[in-house]
């Protein structure tokens, strides 16, 4: 099959970007999407021309390396998955399709479709450690945990920082991410000691990257690879509200100190 | 505890209003406030069905307690201040992080009205105060009788485009508390997958109850049913 693709080349951070049109003549329908760019790129190569950056790097759809727009949607038109796990039998000969990288001002491009995603790094370490005992291995099931719970905790877990919601959201927000990792470590007894101080931290952290606000529109939930639901950002919400009642409270303690 | 790399920094208020959710709850809760309001005071519109007497007595009540009545109006334009600054301030940050935009755009999964919160609410904040200076003061050379609010309705809403643009602002009004009724929960924290769906319902129903209450008002007025 034939697939005509729009790309978004732009040489480095500051070089201005712009759709470029290409056609790759003979797709296998069992290629993956990154497959079809693998074999674009090495036409482009044997002609002399510079191959289209992309990230990826387990190509399994668990390391949450790959991603990009395809036709307006984050990771393209198949639910549940990342673009690296999207196979060209789901598109058509003929197809006409759209990438683009991530657009949002805490997500800088870098190159053509990579984008600079440290700003979800920097969130994740504001979040910082939640306390164990070190020393010998603790045994298997020391500590119980509800399965409820356990499942819970798992479906935020799953979460593999791609940035498809910042993405596809409207105001660039990254409320499902970390939504998804304050409920991840807030739902399982070892993290219970710095629940609310990792709360805010992360928020603030979130804030100061320059991501938007939630408008509760969902667009973040439709595309998420891992389908984490938009009730981990209402729990982000409660903790953080929590959190920060607590804080007042900590700051009058301690506030003449 | 330690705190080492999960310290807390910073005035405890100021950071709660800092964060994008801070200002979403604040949203949240002066929403409520104002839901609460718009629907106290259409149970008393309602009350023009029951003729001049009981509604025109209803508003002496209302303006016989100075303190209940300017008491209600503070908490309400302060209401009203706080969740438009928290707006605004909210749509510049919203702006400002995507500051390319897609050549490909797909129109986001959710409403009509949660995408059009934007505009709904500069329009029925105009319509307020149109409303305010219409039925409250009544400066705006319509016709007006102080403490008679049963006379003013009627005789305002026989002039059509004012009952036009109150019925368009009350279809606003409902598409607005639509989505704000059921966000608000979502914002201070409360989702389930099983009450959320049901929420929603509540939220439709309370806000077609606001809605098409208010509007059977002027319809009423227009088609002879309440006059004087
Ligand atoms: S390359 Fe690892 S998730 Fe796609």
């Amino acid at each position: 099959m034939r697939i005509v693709l729009y790309i978004w080349r732009q040489p480095h951070r500051d070089a201005p970007g712009r759709m470029v049109r290409y056609e790759v003549a003979k797709v296998n329908p069992d290629m993956s999407f990154l497959e079809m760019l693998d074999v674009l790129n090495e036409e482009l190569m044997n002609r002399g021309e510079d191959p289209v950056a992309f990230d990826h790097d387990c190509r399994e759809g668990i390391c949450g390396s790959c991603g990009f727009m395809i036709n307006g949607v984050a990771h393209g038109p198949l639910p549940g998955t990342t673009v690296c796990q999207l196979h060209m039998r789901h598109f058509r000969d003929g197809d006409v399709l759209y990438l683009e990288p991530w657009r949002a001002r805490a997500f800088p491009v870098i190159k053509d479709l990579v984008v600079d995603r440290s700003a979800f790094d920097r969130i994740i370490a504001a979040g910082g450690y939640i306390s164990v005992n070190t020393g010998s291995a603790p045994d298997g099931n020391a500590i119980l945990i509800p399965k409820e719970i356990a499942e819970r905790a798992m479906d935020a877990a799953a979460c593999i920082g791609c940035g498809a919601c910042v993405a596809a959201c409207p105001n660039a927000s990254a409320s499902l991410f970390v939504g998804a990792k304050i409920a991840h470590l807030g739902l399982l007894p070892q993290g219970q000691p710095e629940r609310y101080r990792r709360a805010l931290n992360m928020v603030a952290q979130m804030t100061q990257e320059g991501f938007g606000s939630c408008t509760n529109i969902g667009a973040c939930e439709a595309v998420c690879p891992k389908n984490i639901k938009l009730e981990v950002i209402a729990r982000m919400n409660r903790d953080f509200l929590v959190a920060s009642w607590r804080a007042r409270r900590e700051a009058r303690v301690e506030g003449f100190g | 505890m330690s705190t080492a790399g999960v310290s807390v920094r910073g005035e405890p208020a100021v950071r709660f209003y800092e964060a994008a959710i801070g200002k979403k709850i604040v949203m949240a809760v002066t929403g409520f406030i104002l839901f609460g309001y718009v629907l106290v005071h259409l149970l008393g519109n309602l009350q023009i069905y029951l003729g001049p007497e009981q509604i025109n007595a209803y508003a002496r009540f209302l303006h016989s307690t100075p303190l209940l009545l300017w008491g209600a109006r503070v908490v309400l334009l302060a209401a009203v201040i706080l969740h438009i600054t928290a707006s605004v301030q909210l749509w510049l940050l919203n702006r400002r992080a995507r500051p390319v935009s897609y050549v490909m755009e797909k129109d986001p999964p959710a409403g009509y009205a949660s995408r059009t919160m934007l505009w709904s609410g500069p329009i029925i904040g105009a319509f307020v105060v149109f409303h305010i200076l219409h039925l409250t003061t009544g400066s705006v050379g319509l016709p007006y009788r102080e403490l008679d609010p049963y006379h003013n309705m009627v005789y305002g809403f026989r002039i059509w485009p004012v009952s036009l643009s109150y019925i368009l602002a009350m279809v606003l009004l409902a598409m607005h508390l639509y989505h704000g009724l059921w966000s608000m929960f979502q914002t201070v924290g409360v989702h389930h997958p099983r009450y959320t769906p049901w929420l929603k319902r509540l939220a439709a129903a309370f806000a077609i109850f606001i809605g098409a209450g208010n509007i059977s008002i002027p319809v009423a007025v227009l088609a002879g049913w309440v006059r004087e």
